[in-house]
This record gives structure tokens, C-alpha cells and sequence, in this order.
């Protein structure tokens, strides 16, 4: 009666086998390949390096007024562009301007990457039942496991630097556009599909010139929440090399240093909720059509 | 009728919905019924059996109750729905045998649709829904744009190309709606009960656009509806389906004079017969003239009525289009005419 009050597990020396093999495997599967992966993220590397130099090296002036311009672009609205302008003000006083700028180049090259990948995986999701159903398990794991744990293998394939914590916050920012993409396309009235059918569109017709227009605020909302997304994972990401906002957040932590921690976690809710507001409003705009009833 | 004038052919067309269709097939055309057929195979009988001849220039009325299969046959002529078994000619060319590069083709040149819930596209304005069309055919904007304008005074709404579908009313988007498919200049028109979600004032004087844009570009217009009195007003054959099945086809006139069943008397028990039936429905054939009024045809009953009640015992005279003499109605005619007819079979209600 031992294995009903004792769960009949493996034994341990095989358990050890076990987990020695795998991490073996994979070690040496990194030995062999590490190099040529690295190799492989190069140009993004560079890409990301040259966009944070960027940001930190134009005068601070310029970087305000083409952050105010592109609020005002997106929102249309005064509140919004001057909000902006004081947060960026304080955000420089308190120092934090060059850590910002960082966090900044590497949330918005992880949008970019998450958009030119999540956009077509969500196409090809709504165009085929098999394809959803084999991704969105997929996109369960990447949203439920544990951010640690995925740092684990790539920080051992990648090592510590700029591109692992990129590829990390990717992993933790793309479900939502993915998801919403896929969701706003299946969600186009089949009606006016049928009317597309009728006069002859093809398929690349009807997804260019009705699904993805009339999808458009979804798929927005999409954009919005993996910016958010990435936000969130920038202290974690600072665990790995990756400068910004988040290494401080880190260094309070480990020597509670309660206003250093205080400050640049503001800065990220800041930073966040500018965000936030500017491609929310932007999103509304863009169904505006819908909204503009007859009188 | 002679062939010629034939522009769609449908023959032995059925459609069953449902896995097994093909087993389903051999049932129904054994003769198993809707009801049963869904209990024993779990499939839905779409369309059973329809053979329909439409001719060109003319409007062809397909009526029935919802769940009829009227929408479902509908779209079958430009494949939105691929049969389960028959044949569908137009221009005697088998569409059914179409790729789907010809299909396309198809669609863009030779037909076009009207829905019953408009199917605007509300992100674009009413110039670029009416020139949509001839858009994805490649035709330059600069083209397309006066054509579409074009349609777009046609149908009146001048002013309104800058304007999204949802800043305009109902009957405005359906007009939008009339000049996207006239836009392409297909030969053949579809409409999907496409005047059923207009309010009545507005409806008939969009039947009033369509049979004035008929009279004009002579168009083959399969018509949907459920409104026998939209039918009356604008087919020139009425085909009435039931369950999938065709019950009666033939021109209007027919179709309330002789009823086929009971399912097209109790269609048919509620119109106004004196507004509806024509002289030539009711007279007795006769070369010569009668002691009354002459009068067309085409009169309606009521107008009849009108002209006989000044004097009662005399017949009126029926004469053609043409003018000749073609028969005479008296008094007593007019009372038949009005009445109810029997149904060929026992009279069953409920």
C-alpha cells in the first residue's frame, strides 16, 4: 500500500539522469549553434544599438518636441501633448533622461519586431482554423510560463546582453497583437465579406481592402496592449543587460533604496500611460466612421 | 417564349447542408421530405429540385416564407453557395464548371448583387462603395471615379459621394447599394430581398427607382422577396418555393387566378384583388365590340369598377395594346374576379 500514501515517483538517480541530460543537450546544442544564432541577430543588435544612440545622443530639445509632435499626431489633444511635456520634464530633472531614452529605443524596436511578426501570424490565424488551433496553445504558454524561466535557455543560447532581453520581452509582448489580430479579422461582418465575394474581389483584395481596414481599431488595440506588455517587462529584462529604467528598479530592490526605486517606477507608469493615451486616441480616431450617426 | 430568350437556366439544382450530402441526395431524390431527412441524416434540404427558366430583360420573382430557400437559390447563380447536385446556365455557359480565376471574372462582369442588409463597406465613402467594382477590376481611379459618379446621380444622391454609409438613412444606403451593382454594368442584377428593411413609404418608391432604371437598361434581375405585393407590383414571373421546392412558376397574373396549392392560396388570400387583376385575367374572349366603355387590358379591376358603375348592365370592351378587340367583361366577370379562388387542393387552414 506504499504507492497510494506515496506518490510512485522515479528514482532519484534517474530523475538526475534525466535533468542532465536535457540540460547537456542543450548545452551542447548552444556550444554548436550559439555562435551562428548570435550571428544571426546581428543586424538587430546593431539596429537597436543605433537606435538607442540615437535617442541618448540628439539634444534633449529636439527628442521633447519630436516626442510632443508625434502625441499630438496620434491623440489630437492638448491635454495629452501637455501631460507629455511635464512628465518628460520631470523625468529629465530627477536625472533619468538617458535611462529613459534607453528604455524607450528598446520598447519601441520590440514593437516594431512584435508588429512585423504578429501581424501576418494573426492574418494566417484567421485565415485557417488549423493555424489557430496550433497557435494559440502557443500563445497560452508564451502568456502563462513564467518570464524566468524562458530567460534561462536564452541567456544560455544568447548570453547576456542587449538582444536576449529584447527577444525576452517579445516573447512576453507579441500574444495580444497576435491574438487581437486574428480576432478582429474573423469579426468582419460576413455580410459585407459576401458583397466583397459578389463583385469578384480575390483573396488579397478582401483582406487589404475590407478585413484589415475594418479590423484596423482591434488590431490597434492589439498594438497598445503589447506596448503595455513590453513596459512591464523592462525590469525584468534589466536582469539580463539590458540598460534602462529597470536597472535601477533592480538596485533599489536588492539595497532597498526606497525613492531611487519610487522614482524610476514612476517613470515607467509615465512613460506607460503616455503611451497608453497617445495610440488609444489614436485607435478611437480611426473608427471614427462608425461613431458619426446621422442626425 | 423561344430559347433565345433565355439568359439563366437552372436544372435539377439541389443543395443539401450538412455532412454526407451526397448520401442525403439519393434520399431526397427518392422522395424523403425536409423533416424527415433532418431527423434521419441530420442534413438540411436546401433546395430540392428547382428548374428555372429566366429570361433575359425581364425581372424574375423568387417568393417564399423565411427558410425557404429563396436566399440559398440565389445565391447559387453567382456560387456564394456551391450546389450539391445540377446545373446552372447562364448564357448557356455552365457556371458550376467555372475555375476560380473564371469565377472571378464571372462575378466581376456578368453579375452583381443588392443585399437585404445593404453589405456597404462602412469604411469607405459612397463614391469609393460605388466605384468598389470596378476598383478591384484595376480600372484607374480617374475612370472608375466618373462612372461611379455616374450611378450615383442616377440614383440621386448627388452631393452625398463624400459621406460615409453610416451617416446616411436606410433607403440612402440601399440606393448606394442599387448603384454599386448597377456600377459595373453586369448584364445581370441580383437582389436579395433587398427592399425588406425599408419602412413601406420608402420601399415602394425604391421600387418605384428600380422599375424606372428598368425601364431603361433592361436589365435580367433575379428579385427576392417575401411581399407578394412587391412582387406583383415589379416581377414578370413570380417563382414561389417552399421548403427548398418549387411550387408554382409562372406570371403573376396566373398566380392569383390559379393558385397551384394551398401554401400560394394562403399567400395569396390577403392582397387586394381589385388592385391587382387585370382585364385579360377575368374576360370572356370576343371579336366584337360590346355596348360599354373600351378599355385596355392591363386595367386594373378597380378601375373597371369605376367606369362600369355608370352603367351596370353594360359589358365593357377589352381591347390589346395594339388596339384590337380581344374579349368583354360584364358585371357578374368583375365579382368572380374579386372572389377568392379555390385551390386545386382540399382547402386546409392553420
Amino acid at each position: 500500500m506504499d504507492w497510494f500514501f506515496n506518490f510512485p515517483d522515479m528514482s532519484r538517480s534517474d530523475l538526475r539522469e534525466f535533468k542532465k541530460t536535457v540540460d547537456f543537450a542543450f548545452t551542447d546544442f548552444s556550444r554548436s549553434y550559439g555562435a551562428d544564432i548570435e550571428s544571426f541577430f546581428d543586424p538587430l543588435l546593431m539596429f537597436l544599438v543605433w537606435f538607442e544612440k540615437f535617442f541618448i545622443n540628439t539634444p534633449w530639445p529636439l527628442i521633447v518636441l519630436g516626442i510632443l509632435i508625434l502625441a499630438w499626431i496620434g491623440s489630437r489633444s492638448i491635454p495629452v501633448v501637455i501631460g507629455t511635456f511635464l512628465s518628460f520634464m520631470l523625468i529629465g530633472y530627477f536625472g533619468m533622461w538617458e535611462d529613459t531614452m534607453s528604455t524607450l529605443a528598446i520598447i519601441l524596436v520590440a514593437t516594431f519586431l512584435c508588429i512585423s511578426i504578429g501581424i501576418p501570424m494573426g492574418i494566417a490565424m484567421a485565415r485557417s482554423n488549423k493555424i489557430q488551433a496550433l497557435i494559440v496553445p502557443i500563445l497560452d504558454v508564451m502568456q502563462t510560463i513564467p518570464s524566468f524561466v524562458y530567460l534561462i535557455p536564452v541567456v544560455m543560447l544568447l548570453g547576456i546582453g542587449k538582444v536576449p532581453g529584447l527577444i525576452a520581452v517579445c516573447i512576453y509582448a507579441i500574444p495580444p497583437i497576435v491574438r487581437l489580430t486574428n480576432l478582429g479579422i474573423r469579426l468582419v461582418d460576413k455580410d459585407v465579406l459576401e458583397a466583397a465575394d459578389s463583385f469578384g474581389a480575390n483573396y488579397w483584395q478582401k483582406l487589404f481592402g475590407v478585413q484589415m481596414p475594418l479590423a484596423l481599431p482591434t488590431i490597434f488595440a492589439g498594438v497598445n496592449q503589447t506596448i503595455m506588455m513590453a513596459l512591464a517587462m523592462v525590469v525584468i529584462a534589466s536582469m539580463i543587460g539590458v540598460k534602462g529604467l529597470g536597472l535601477p528598479v533592480l538596485r533599489a530592490i536588492s539595497n532597498q533604496y526606497l525613492a531611487l526605486g519610487l522614482m524610476n517606477g514612476l517613470a515607467i507608469v509615465v512613460l506607460a500611460i503616455i503611451f497608453d493615451r497617445v495610440t488609444q486616441k489614436f485607435g478611437l480616431r480611426m473608427q471614427k466612421y462608425r461613431n458619426d450617426g446621422k442626425d | 417564349m423561344s430559347k433565345n430568350d433565355i439568359l439563366i437556366k437552372v436544372n435539377q439544382l439541389y443543395k443539401i447542408f450538412g455532412d454526407n450530402s451526397n448520401e442525403a441526395l439519393d434520399l431526397v431524390k427518392d422522395g424523403m421530405g425536409k423533416d424527415e431527412l433532418l431527423e434521419k441524416c441530420n442534413c438540411v434540404l436546401g433546395l430540392n429540385n428547382i428548374n428555372l427558366d429566366i429570361s433575359k430583360a425581364k425581372i424574375q420573382v423568387v417568393m417564399g416564407l423565411s427558410g425557404s430557400g429563396k436566399s440559398t437559390l440565389i445565391r447559387h447563380l453567382n456560387r456564394l453557395i456551391e450546389p450539391t447536385s445540377g446545373e446552372i446556365l447562364v448564357n448557356e455557359q455552365d457556371i458550376l464548371s467555372l475555375s476560380q480565376k473564371e469565377l472571378v471574372q464571372f462575378r466581376q462582369n456578368n453579375m452583381s448583387m443588392v443585399f437585404q442588409k445593404f453589405a456597404l463597406f462602412p469604411h469607405k465613402t459612397v463614391l469609393q462603395n460605388v466605384g468598389y467594382g470596378l476598383a478591384i477590376q484595376n480600372i484607374p481611379v480617374d475612370e472608375w471615379d466618373e462612372r461611379a459618379k455616374k450611378w450615383i446621380s442616377r440614383v440621386g444622391l448627388d452631393g452625398y459621394e463624400t459621406y460615409y454609409p453610416g451617416q446616411l438613412s436606410g433607403g440612402m444606403q440601399q440606393r448606394v447599394g442599387l448603384a454599386r451593382a448597377l456600377a459595373t454594368d453586369a448584364e445581370i442584377l441580383l437582389m436579395d430581398e433587398a427592399f425588406s428593411a425599408l419602412d413601406p413609404l420608402i420601399r415602394s418608391e425604391m421600387q418605384n427607382i428600380l422599375l424606372d432604371l428598368q425601364s431603361e437598361l433592361h436589365k435580367t434581375i433575379i428579385f427576392i422577396t417575401h411581399d407578394l405585393d412587391e412582387a406583383l407590383k415589379i416581377g414578370d414571373r413570380i417563382a414561389i418555393l417552399r421548403d427548398g421546392s418549387m411550387v408554382q412558376d409562372s406570371d403573376p397574373q396566373k398566380i392569383i387566378m390559379k393558385p397551384a396549392d394551398d401554401y400560394v392560396s394562403d399567400f395569396i388570400k390577403d392582397i387586394n384583388r381589385a388592385r391587382v387583376i387585370q382585364a385579360k385575367s377575368i374576360m370572356t374572349p370576343s371579336k366584337s365590340k360590346s355596348s360599354g366603355a373600351t378599355v385596355k387590358e392591363d386595367m386594373v379591376l378597380e378601375d373597371i369598377l369605376q367606369i362600369m358603375s355608370d352603367a351596370p348592365s353594360k359589358p365593357v370592351t377589352i381591347e390589346d395594346t395594339k388596339g384590337n378587340i380581344t374579349g368583354k367583361i360584364e358585371m357578374v366577370n368583375l365579382i368572380e374576379g374579386m372572389k377568392r379562388p379555390e385551390s386545386q387542393g382540399t382547402n386546409i387552414t392553420g
